[in-house]
């Protein structure tokens, strides 16, 4: 079952791969070499390729050859003032900076540093501001399946093999001895369950949290990997903050609506304090209620997207010294950084699953004495 | 800044994603995966007690053979005793049987020699007067057939009967 599942994702990849260069648009030949003028005068800019790499993008971009360039057409969805426009990302050109204008549902749109900005009534092209951002353009309601969504549901689909097939394994066997994926998966399971949840929440309370802790756990582990993998050109989804602040809007939610009598009584009158103490405790402690989803949310974006930043760093060396002879020297410190990452991966999925179980403790424990 | 600002798109399919993943997760995986770990545990814990009991089981019926086999043995102890002990009565009440008859066999052999002895002496006596008697007799007739010798018999009776 490992095996097979192996092997389904490396023929989605290959899938996608031959999908992308379908897509290759004829027409954007012209496009491209008025690009690459464009490019050609204008010095390496390593601030702005990171960025661009380590944010989210329209297309699904897989490589460059020669002049071509791959990527995976995805949809781009907005809510306009004519009502919902969508067109694929393709019809940009793998243009990022404006230029080319999309016209669709009566709107003109543009891609501007991976941005889809409508073009105000009349205005024919970008006009940038003195601080670098359209002033005769408005951002639309966005729900494009970006590169990032795109990704999220691979992972998914991957979680859903991998786990699915792991239970049927159970189902399968005789007095539930995992075989095959459930070996593997197993062991990862009773570690959340024995080392996060049961230590954290307790005994008799944890059980109601498991689904979402085991959920949370891999689907960040498996998204802090795929943002790893050079050939997906780091769709980096669990570094980036929209991502980790819904994960931790979700542990939020739980730990308000699991809340017990106690949990809300050491927040708003903290007992065992003197009046005074109580009063000066209270806005600290309706503070610290929103710190922690707040600490989670920005502890694994910042993480994992200073990895990232960092292997990007490492490569713009080769291009800022413009020799080869720095590669050796890149590569080798990027592949520290990448091994230390692949620590990292697990580490900060950890990190958010444990601290998830900590807040869903704090929030179900029974004070007995004070 | 844009990097630190949260993009409406991948929040709202971020959501809606991990809501499904959660929720097929949830019924597809751990909730099955999570109950044959539970219920492989709950066998594991019923088999080791099981296996508690039967050791203990096997620990009381071990000590009940010890037990019975002590006792059996102090049986034997005590029957072997009381076999000895009989024997040591029997001999001696038979010594003492042997003892009593023996004697009462010696007295009656005592007695018997005794009767027999009075009345063989008896006899005798009888025997001797009588035989005293017919000698008597015979001597009286002879003596008492010549005048002369009666008178001498007489004169020598008299003279050997001194009387004192």
């Amino acid at each position: 079952m490992k095996l097979s599942a192996v092997r389904t994702l490396f023929l989605g990849i290959f899938l996608v791969m031959s999908f992308a260069s379908v897509a290759q648009d004829e027409d954007s030949m012209i496009e491209e070499t008025l690009l690459e003028e464009k490019t050609e005068d204008k010095k390496f800019d390593p601030k702005e390729m990171i960025m661009h790499h380590v944010k989210d993008a329209y297309g699904f971009h897989i490589i460059d050859i020669g002049e071509n360039k791959y990527s995976i057409p995805l949809p781009v969805i907005l809510w306009t003032d004519n009502g919902l426009t969508t067109f694929l990302s393709s019809e940009f050109h793998h243009d990022y900076d404006g230029k080319v204008v999309v016209e669709k549902n009566g709107g003109k749109f543009v891609n501007y540093h991976e941005k889809v900005y409508q073009l105000d009534a009349g205005a024919e092209t970008l006009q940038l501001g003195e601080d670098g951002y359209p002033v005769n353009a408005a951002k639309p309601l966005d729900i494009s399946v970006t590169k990032n969504v795109f990704m999220m549901w691979v992972s998914v689909l991957v979680l859903f093999l991998i786990f699915i097939g792991a239970a049927r394994k159970y189902k399968k066997s005789e007095n539930f001895i995992p075989k095959g994926i459930a070996s593997f998966v197993e062991p990862l399971v009773l570690f959340i369950r024995d080392d996060i949840a049961i230590p954290m929440i307790g005994e008799k309370k944890y059980k109601r949290f498991m689904p979402y802790l085991l959920t949370i756990f891999f689907f960040i582990w498996l998204n802090n990997i795929f943002g790893l993998i050079p050939i997906v050109n780091g769709a980096n989804l669990s570094g980036n903050i929209a991502f980790t602040m819904t994960l931790a809007v979700f542990t939020f939610i739980i730990t308000t609506f699991s809340g017990n009598k106690s949990y809300w009584k050491h927040i708003f009158w903290m007992p065992g304090v003197p009046v005074p103490m109580k009063i000066f405790l209270m806005p600290i402690e309706i503070v610290g209620m929103f710190t922690k989803p707040i600490s989670l949310m920005i502890r694994l974006f910042a993480n994992i997207t200073a990895g990232h930043i960092i292997i990007l760093a490492l490569m713009s060396l080769v291009f800022i010294f413009q020799t080869v002879a720095i590669a050796p020297v890149s590569v080798a410190f990027s592949l520290f950084i990448i091994l230390i990452e692949i620590v990292v991966t697990a580490i900060q999925a950890y990190i958010f699953t444990i601290l998830s179980a900590l807040y869903f403790g704090m929030a179900t424990e029974e004070h007995e004495h004070h | 800044m844009d990097l630190v600002t949260p993009g409406f798109g991948l929040v709202f399919w971020t959501a809606i994603t991990f809501l499904i993943l959660l929720f097929i997760l949830k019924k597809f995986a751990w909730k099955p995966i999570l109950g044959a770990v539970s219920s492989r545990e709950e066998s594991i814990k019923d088999a080791l007690a099981a296996a508690e009991a039967a050791r203990r089981e096997m620990e009381n019926l071990q000590a009940d053979n010890e037990r019975i086999l002590q006792e059996a043995r102090a049986e034997r102890e005590a029957m072997l005793k009381e076999a000895r002990d009989m024997k040591n009565k029997m001999i001696a009440d038979a010594k003492e049987d042997a003892k009593l008859t023996a004697d009462k066999m010696i007295a009656q052999a005592q007695e018997a020699i005794q009767s027999e002895k009075k009345a063989a002496i008896a006899e005798l006596k009888g025997q001797v007067a009588s035989l005293s008697l017919e000698i008597a007799e015979k001597v009286v007739k002879q003596e008492l057939s010549n005048k002369g010798q009666q008178e001498k018999l007489v004169e020598d009776m008299l003279g050997k009967a001194t009387l004192n």
